[in-house]
């Protein structure tokens, strides 16, 4: 790690005026605080995230689920208007990482770090999510751009993220057997506007399978979709999976969610 | 009678409450005043040769106190680190063994070899200054799978070995094993890899040097399994400083798995450069430290055949391996594939005739050493895979075929074609109880129901041996070992009759604080809370050989037991003068001396009373109270056993859930039952992980290590493992006076064979460790 300045603001405002061109926020550190770590990031000042109450909490009105970009995954896991909202979201939640990953992590510092293969972005992208910042507000679609890359701008800071409530929603994870990331995880969701399916952890970004959208929206049930192939090409491959075995993963994984959907 | 505490309980381990809240003392936790701090810059190169090396900028950074390099150690006469073990060649030669310098000399050899040491106030400061050594690199074509480097035309990584070649060695009768297979009804052929592993003990390897000017004494704390040899090697082949000047303290050490038997380079570098600049210096490896430098196991390359009759019965067995021994040859690399691997490929069979071959080489990788089990793993893997290809070939029972095959109980001793004389077991006992344990009659409608599932469910056996007590010194000796295997005790009674234990061997896990102290409560009725046990510090303890191989109690153990009995002797000798009795009148029992048909006792508390205070005493019998002994023990012991695995695979994704695990061991005598447990359980977990999970990766063309970080190195967690069904059998050991066989090492020497096993009878056909869901997907979706 090599030395930096701290600073702990009290609110959004104060936190976005503070942050300079070689800072970074500090959300939950489990990506950020291990970099710094091996040296491989480094910020002249860290501007914690965490005494900004603002940014905590989950509420339901309507037909809106929010989430305060500070809420733990662990709160997201255990919380009765997630579990009533979408049951789908929580068992997401309950799945990231280990426990300390879960009791320190947040849904604003995983998306704003876009790894690809993090479970919140199939969620966002699968459940049509809204993610708000201090500035604006950019549909989940829009806000995952690339490989750890976000629409966001270098000051911006992720407020909340607000989720229309669906019909049903299930997420299925092949987890890396070591990180515990998602190897290849797929959230499908009934919502009013269509049947959504997003894929994570299988190529460099969170994407829609349109094929499988389009089988659901006819017939929503896990044979529709276990029999449809993603092209290989395009998807990540590492020593833990290559692309045709997560191609595989996509439908096995769709299926799977499917006969979650609750 | 039975003694409270004694052999046979399963005591609480005494050790637990300091390491569960946080009392204990590891490496790291023991600080001195005006102590600097040390960190390594390592070679970002596989292969490289160091054209120059610029210092300049580092050394005015702040807050550093000085920096060396290869050619600072060399110019102070520090000798290169060693290996103690001298292999021949099948033509007559000895190893190669080329230079391995502490800190890099004109050359780097794997990605993680030592370049530089960065000694600042800091920590902070060390690594700041090491980013500006400036190192001018000339980067060459490295090699890193063992059978490439060992091909014609393979990069050259040490010129004393051409070829990459270390030895050529060979075991058994080649010519009787050639007769057996050209008359043989059955050839059944195997090819197989054992992947390299990390050894990943939760405590990193780590060392505090100190150097006190006035005694010109050095002291070395560091996480060693056996800090006199440490000693011995730093001081004799090293020079670091005369064995009288260097004092070696291994304090609690989170685990080693044979890691940290060895002398490397930074704890080398550590305690030399302590000296040079007159202050203690502390070095602690991180994590990513420790995927690079730990010496990692296995990562053999191995050809099977087995000749059998047409009853199926073994007729000859030979194999050949190559074994990759990294970058630099490793304290005592070169015996793992040869004495530690080839003296075992007689599993529990009747072979008439073995032959083995092993060539060793070089690669651009980190030191392949001894890990938990050390070459057994690797002999049982290859053992006992066969024998499920050849009762596969055979169209028999998997456990049919051993039975069938089994050295008998009333063979012993039973001398091997390979140079063993296995001493006790039962071999079938320990198959049947497995088998009855798993319920292995019903696997047919188990599996039936699987597939109903749309699952395949796989059924393996392992029935593995290991030679363990490491070892009887002369045979030792007279295959090539620098050293004795034997160990050392004193035990010293106080005059208020607690007890403090001094041994040789060292605990970093295994419980040798309540082991020990159950012998001397049972043998000496000595509460186990009045018993001490001091290990690991050479100016406490006699010299020792420390702990590998499962020796501690079969080698260690015994010496205390030695020293007991010389306890008890002279203790006679008083109790009879304070009795008024004759000595062979005097009878023993758990700490209670009686005179023989009168009522008359004496406790052992008693009796070192008077010892201390021999107002009332023998003529002729020196005060006190406190023997010390060496044993060295007669043969191996051989641990033996069954385990069976049974998995369910899902072939949607290639998942394999182990669904359950029956083990039956032999480890002779037991002293507590719960430890012994616990060990089956964690070797049979790292079994699991090596099958299932883990497996060190270098990058084929830059060498690099893509395996090192837990984000790709995968350990085995609870929720990979099943619960175990355990039992143990017991022939007892009767070379040593306790019975004892040793369990360290089992669990992970039987369980890779097992699970492998398992996996391949559900799929019917072959696969390598680890069974990676992907692979084992491809396995079923390939003709």
């Amino acid at each position: 790690m090599y030395s930096f300045d701290y600073e702990r603001p009290s609110g959004v405002n104060e936190a976005v005026s503070a942050v300079g061109e070689d800072d970074k926020f500090l959300a939950g550190g489990q990506t950020l605080l291990p970099t710094l770590k091996l040296r491989l990031a480094q910020a002249d000042k860290l501007i914690d995230l965490g005494g900004i109450a603002e940014l905590k909490g989950i509420s339901v009105s309507g037909s809106e689920l929010s989430i305060g970009a500070m809420t733990r995954h662990v709160d997201v896991a255990n919380s009765a208007d997630v579990k009533s909202a979408i049951p789908a979201l929580s068992h997401l939640a309950s799945h990231i990482g280990d426990a300390q990953v879960r009791n320190r992590g947040t849904i604003g510092g995983s998306i704003a770090n876009n790894d690809p293969a993090a479970d919140y972005p199939a969620a966002l992208v699968g459940l049509g999510a809204t993610v708000h910042t201090d500035k604006r507000s950019i549909s989940a679609e829009d806000f995952f751009i690339d490989l750890f890359e976000t629409a966001l701008e270098e000051d911006e800071l992720v407020t909340k993220v607000t989720f229309p409530i669906p019909e049903k929603a299930g997420y299925a994870k092949f987890p890396n057997p070591a990180s515990r990331f998602a190897l290849t995880g797929v959230f499908v969701a009934q919502t009013a506007q269509g049947v959504r399916v997003a894929v994570t952890g299988a190529g460099p970004c969170v994407f829609r399978q349109t094929d499988m959208e389009a089988a659901l929206s006819s017939n929503f049930s896990a044979e529709a979709v276990s029999g449809i192939k993603t092209e290989a090409s395009g998807l990540s491959a590492d020593i833990h999976a290559s692309a045709d075995y997560r191609a595989n993963l996509i439908s096995v994984m769709a299926a799977r969610a499917v006969q979650a959907a609750s | 009678m039975s003694v409270e505490n004694g052999i046979g309980a399963s005591v609480r381990r005494k050790e637990d409450q300091r390491f569960i809240t946080g009392n204990g003392h590891y490496l790291d936790d023991i600080n001195r005043v005006g102590q600097a701090y040390g960190y390594f810059l390592r070679s970002p190169h596989a292969f490289a040769k160091i054209s120059n090396i610029d210092l300049t900028a580092a050394k005015a950074a702040p807050g550093v106190v000085d920096i060396f390099t290869g050619a600072d150690m060399v110019a102070d006469g520090v000798g290169g680190l060693i290996c103690g073990w001298g292999i021949t060649s099948k033509d007559g030669s000895p190893h190669n063994a080329p230079p391995h310098n502490s800190l890099a000399v004109d050359a780097v050899r794997h990605v993680g070899d030592q370049v530089a040491f960065v000694i600042a106030d800091t920590l902070q400061q060390a690594k700041d200054a090491a980013e500006l050594i400036e190192v001018d690199y000339e980067v060459l074509t490295p090699v890193t799978n063992i059978s490439k480097a060992l091909a014609p035309g393979a990069p050259q990584i040490h010129e004393e070995a051409p070829g990459n070649l270390c030895y050529d060695w060979e075991l058994g009768d080649k010519a009787a094993v050639d007769a057996a297979f050209a008359n043989a009804a059955h050839v059944s052929k195997i090819d197989l890899v054992n992947n390299r592993l990390s050894p990943n003990p939760m405590e990193p390897r780590a060392a505090l040097g100190e150097y006190d000017a006035g005694s010109e004494e050095l002291t070395l704390h560091t996480t060693s399994q056996n800090p006199h040899v440490a000693r011995l090697i730093m001081s004799a082949f090293l020079g670091i400083a005369p064995e009288n000047k260097l004092r070696v303290i291994a304090p609690d050490v989170g685990g080693g798995f044979g890691s940290k038997i060895f002398v490397y380079a930074e704890e080398t570098t550590t305690i030399w450069a302590a000296r040079k600049i007159n202050r203690p210096v502390k070095w602690t490896s991180d994590r990513s430290e420790a995927f690079l430098t730990d010496a990692h196991g296995r990562d053999h390359v191995s050809h099977a055949e087995l000749a059998m009759d047409n009853d199926g019965k073994i007729l000859a067995f030979r194999v050949s391996t190559q074994a990759n021994m990294g970058a630099y040859l490793s304290t005592f690399a070169s015996a793992v594939p040869t004495y530690l691997y080839g003296t075992l490929l007689s599993g529990q069979y009747k072979i008439p005739s073995i032959y083995v071959e092993v060539q060793a080489g070089f690669t651009n990788t980190t030191a392949v050493d001894a890990y938990r089990g050390a070459g057994r793993p690797e002999a049982t893997y290859v053992v006992e895979r066969m024998m499920d290809t050849a009762a596969r070939d055979l169209s028999m029972d998997p456990t049919e075929f051993r039975l069938k095959n089994f050295i008998q109980p009333d063979a012993y001793p039973y001398e091997t074609p390979v140079i063993m004389t296995y001493d006790s077991g039962d071999y079938p006992l320990a198959m049947n109880l497995a088998k009855e344990m798993i319920d292995y009659d019903g696997f047919a409608a188990r599996k039936a129901q699987s597939e109903a599932n749309g699952k395949i469910r796989g059924i393996g056996t392992a029935a593995y041996i290991e030679a363990c007590g490491i070892a009887p010194s002369a045979a030792v000796g007279s295959l090539g070992a620098g050293v004795g295997l034997w160990e050392s005790a004193e035990v010293r009674f106080n005059p208020t009759g607690s007890v403090t234990v001094f041994t040789g061997s060292h605990s970093h896990g295994q419980g040798h604080e309540t082991t020990f102290a159950q012998i001397i409560a049972d043998k000496l009725g000595v509460p186990i809370e009045s018993v001490e046990v001091v290990h690991g510090d050479t100016s406490k303890v006699p010299f020792g050989m420390g702990t590998y191989g499962s020796r501690s109690l079969a080698v260690g153990g015994s010496a205390i037991v030695k020293a007991v009995d010389k306890i008890v002797e002279k203790s006679k000798k008083i109790a009879a003068h304070l009795m008024e009795a004759s000595v062979e009148d005097i009878e023993h029992e758990h700490g209670v001396f009686s005179v023989a048909g009168t009522d008359k006792q004496m406790t052992m508390g008693e009796i070192a009373f008077a010892a201390y205070v021999p107002h009332n005493y023998p003529a002729d019998l020196e005060p006190g109270m406190a023997e010390n002994a060496f044993y060295d023990p007669l043969n191996f012991t051989f641990p033996a056993g069954t385990h069976i695995a049974e998995v369910e695979i899902d072939p949607a994704t290639g998942i394999v859930d182990i669904v359950d695990w029956a083990a039956a061991d032999d480890f002779g005598n037991i002293i507590n039952p719960m430890i012994v447990e616990g060990q089956v359980h964690g070797g049979v977990a790292q079994g699991i992980g090596q099958a299932l999970l883990e497996g060190v990766v270098y990058d084929d063309d830059s060498g690099q290590l893509i395996t090192g970080s837990y984000m790709d190195y995968c350990m085995p967690r609870a929720d990979d493992l099943p619960s175990f069904r355990i039992t143990t059998t017991n022939t007892p050991c009767p070379s040593n006076p306790l019975g004892v066989k040793g369990c360290g090492e089992a669990g992970a020497i039987a369980a890779p064979a097992a699970l492998m096993n398992a996996i391949v009878n559900a799929l019917g056909k072959d696969i390598d460790m680890p069974a990676t869901p992907e692979k084992v997907w491809r396995a079923i979706n390939s003709n």
